[in-house]
Formats: structure tokens, sequence, C-alpha cells
């Protein structure tokens, strides 16, 4: 039995807020609380759906545009990333090249949508955003081309498609390097801790959440639910580098669903055990993260 | 002998990695500790890289520089910091940041400057000779890019691990007299750098090697 064809973005679609519900759980759990409901995220969204919006005077259609077009460009990219062991919806060559400028065209929205609000404070937060993002980005570039360089594929689905146990024996540094820095690129994409905390309501030290303060409604539904796919789709990436596919295809459905609670548990534990790096030394750790990326591609060379 | 490129590839890509790790921490006790470990990565070098891996002389190679580099150096720089008093490179020339991305060039550079070696040195294995160059380039830029002079030192014996690995894979035969003479002299330049940064440092209050501008003769 091979898994249908839509299964990847189909269980992105309706598994992505649960993930952030683990994550949240697992910080509750840490701090001693009980925790929201796994199932709040999908609450929350639900909630600002049936709400109506307002939008500020001064603002024009591109604050409406932002969010809507951020949503899209996501689950656009949805279709191209590959679930272990159902593949991708879609596949063409040099789909992780789009993959990367979704997520920038999502940003550039984004940022367009707080930049129109007026608010220097989301000038602020849209300036640092995109200085992380010009960081950030380079970094997952050359992680995937990595990958497409180890496995000889030039598009996500042959790509993870074709990591296996044997080329974890013949490359496991650059496997392991690329596998650090999307982790890191996990964060740092979702402006977690310690890049960036998303339950802060700081103004000064936020960065994404101060975007998105001029948001509402279902607006705020829409940027919730991004956040959530954003998450999946980084998660996707680093989960699908573990060989899964050689244990059969309805096995490695259910350990990948497995190692995305696990990595959610884990993002859990890192936010709880670290404080947010101060607004200087972020850019160190995203630059790590590029080095690793390209640590990982000149071991290759060599 | 099949495990011997890829433990190559470990020790190659951990090297690398510790590289960037002293390229982009301000901590100077965090960069001794990282010296520490590339110095004794890299001491082990010389048994894998030969075929006659096990020979006695080989062995005391490798036993030496552990001992010198993972624990010698390391706890006379530390002994050197708690003296002095000082814990971090507050001001380099050139930013953390700035470091690791010049560190990413010297990376491609030295990959290119293997390329054109290797056909001269075609039986050293090619991971250690990009290994060799790179570990000379981020030493001097370690040398010339801090202020501090505890990080300087550091710089030095990053360039020292390169030429011991250079020397390594590409003299075959080197006599054990020369290869224990150069890890003397290293051994001596490291006591005498040392007593200069302690005067440095009760001098100025600081090991700040830019303050010495200030003295006159």
């Amino acid at each position: 039995m091979t898994p249908p064809h839509l299964f990847a973005p189909v269980s992105a679609l309706l598994l992505a807020p649960l993930f952030v519900g683990v994550i949240n759980r697992t910080k509750a759990f840490v701090a001693g609380r009980r925790g929201p409901p796994l199932a709040q995220p999908y609450r929350d969204v639900w909630k600002l759906l049936q709400r109506g919006a307002v939008y500020g005077e001064i603002t024009t259609p591109l604050v409406r545009l932002g969010p809507v077009l951020n949503l899209a460009t996501l689950i656009t990219a949805l279709l191209v990333v590959p679930f272990p062991g159902a593949g991708a919806a879609v596949s063409f060559t040099g789909d992780l090249i789009v993959l990367v400028g979704l997520f920038a065209l999502g940003r550039f929205a984004t940022v367009l949508a707080a930049l129109d609000t007026g608010s220097s404070f989301e000038g602020m937060g849209a300036s640092r955003e995109m200085h992380f993002a010009a960081l950030a980005e380079p970094a997952l570039l050359i992680a995937l081309a990595t990958l497409a360089r180890i496995t000889g594929a030039t598009d996500l689905g042959s790509i993870y498609g074709a990591i296996t146990t044997a080329s974890w024996v013949h490359d496991a540094a650059a496997l392991a390097l690329v596998g650090v820095s999307f982790l890191v690129l996990e964060l740092v994409e979702n402006s977690r801790i310690p890049v960036d905390d998303p339950t802060t309501h700081l103004e000064l030290t936020m960065i994404h959440e101060v975007m998105v303060l001029d948001h509402g409604g279902p607006d705020l539904g829409f940027i919730q639910y991004g956040v959530a796919l954003k998450l999946w789709i980084v998660g996707i990436l680093l989960v699908g580098i573990i060989p899964l596919y050689g244990v059969g295809a309805e096995f490695a459905l259910g350990a990948a669903l497995l190692g995305m609670a696990a990595l959610a548990v884990a993002i859990g534990m890192i936010e709880s055990a670290m404080a947010r790096y101060r607004l200087v030394t972020v850019p160190q750790f995203i630059v790590g993260a590029a080095t690793l990326s390209a640590v990982a591609f000149m071991v290759l060379l060599v | 002998m099949s495990a011997m490129p890829a433990l190559l590839a470990l020790i190659h890509a951990v090297g690398l990695l510790t590289c960037f790790a002293l390229l982009g921490t301000s901590r100077i006790g965090a960069c001794i500790r990282f010296l520490s470990v590339q110095g004794m990565l890299f001491s082990l070098v010389p048994i894998i890289a030969h075929d006659d891996g096990f020979t006695l002389r080989v062995l005391l190679l490798a036993g030496a520089n552990i001992c010198l580099k993972g624990v010698i150096f390391p706890a006379v720089l530390l002994h050197l910091r708690a003296r002095a008093g000082f814990h971090r490179e507050v001001e380099p020339f050139v930013g953390f940041v700035a470091s690791i991305l010049f560190g990413i060039a010297a990376l491609v550079v030295s990959l290119a400057l293997a390329r054109e070696l290797h056909p001269a040195l075609s039986h050293a294995p090619f991971v250690m000779l990009q290994a060799a160059i790179f570990l000379i380039a981020i030493g001097l830029f370690l040398i010339v890019s801090r202020r501090n002079a505890l990080i300087q030192i550091v710089g030095y014996l990053v360039i020292e691990n390169g030429i011991f690995v250079l020397g390594a894979i590409t003299v075959v035969e080197t006599p054990l007299l020369v290869e224990l003479g150069i890890l003397l002299d290293a051994f001596v330049a490291v006591f005498v750098m040392g007593i200069a940064v302690f005067h440095i440092s009760r001098e100025f209050g600081m090991a700040d090697v830019d303050r010495l501008n200030t003295l006159r003769g």
C-alpha cells in the first residue's frame, strides 16, 4: 500500500497546530504547570476566524494582503515538501529553490504589511526580521544544496527519498552538520527562543510578534496558522534526513510522525532550558548555522 | 584500513568546526578549550595517515603531541588567564560575525589551494592537506584580528597545528628528533609568550597589545 499522493500537504494542514500544542504543553510541563490542552492552537485559530477584522484608517490594502499572501505561500510550499514514506505532492527540478523563494515571498508580504501600519515598533521588527532572514536564507539554501550533493538529486522529493542508512554511513559528518543547521533554522525561521520569544509582548525586544501587532481577527488567525505551518515545514526537512524509507512505507509514516512529536518536545525543552540571546548575538547564532551548512558542503567537496 | 578515510574525514569535520568556534567566541577560556580539542584531534593524524600506522616513532610523536597540545598548553594558558584576570576578548579588530565569514572564505581558498598542491603531494590525504592550509590561515587571522595577547597565542598554536599536520602528511620520514625539536620549540615559545603576556597585563592591567603603542623608548 502506498500512501496517497496528497498525504504530505494534508497531514501538515491537519497536524501543524498540534505541533505547536505539543511545544506549549512541553514548556508548561517543564515549568511545573499543566498547560493548555493540546488542541488549544486549533481553538485559537477557530476563535480568531469567527471575529471581524479591524484595520487602521491610515493603512492601505497591503495590510490585508500580508497575512493572506503569507499563508498562501506556506500552503504552496507544503506541496513540494516531502513527507518521509509518502513523498511530495509535486516534484520538479529545482523545487528546493522554490521552497526558499516562497519563504522569502511570505516574509516579504508580512514585512510590507508591518511597514504599512506606520507603527515605528513594527518598522523595527520588520528591519530585524529582514536582517536575520538575510543571514538565515543562505544557511537554508546551502543546507539543501548539501543534501542535493549527497544524493545527486535536484528535487526535494527525490533528495529525501534517496537519503538512506547507506548515505549516513558514507557522509555521516555532512548529514549531521546539516541536521544541526536545520535545527537552528527551525528556531530562527519561526522566531522561537533563543532568537525571539513567541510569547513576549515587550515591543522593544520582539521580532516576529511585533510585526503582527496591528493584525486582528481572521488575519491574526491566518498568521498563527502560518506560523504553525512553517514550524511543520522546517521540522519535516529536519526529520526527513533521518533514514526511514528503508523500513517500509507504512512504518516510515508512523516513525516520521513520532519523529515530529519528538522534535516538538525537543523544541519545548530547548525553549525551557535556554534564555534568549541578546539581539547583537543573534546574528552570530544564525551565521553559525550558515557556517555549519557551509562546512558540510565543503566536507563533501573534499 | 577502510576505516581510515572515514576517520580522517571525521577529524577534518570536527577540526574545521573547532576553527569556526575559535573565530566566533569571545570567551578566552572557551577558546583555550577548543584549542585543546583541536590539538588532540590533529595529533592523531600521523597515526592514521601513515599506512604503517602503529610504529613506535609515530606513537611517540602523537603521544607527545597530545600531552603538550591537549594538556600542558591549555593548562599554562588557563593559568595565565586566571593570573591576569581577563576573560573576554572585548573589542576585536574584526568582529565575530565578520570573522566567521572570513572563515568561510578561507575554507574556499584553502580548498582551491589544496587542489593546486595535491598533484605534487599525491601520497598525502587531500582532506588533511586542505585542513593544514585552513589551520594556518585561521591562525594567522586570529593573530592579526584580535587585541588580546592570549588569543594571539592561541592563534600561534593553531598555526603550529597546521604546520604539524602538513609535516605529518607530506614528509614521509621525518627524523623523530626533528619533530620533537619542533615541539620543544613550540613549548618554549608558549612559555616565553606567557611570560610576556604576564608582564603586559601587570603593566597595563589588561592584555590589550594595542596598548603597547603607547610605550616610548
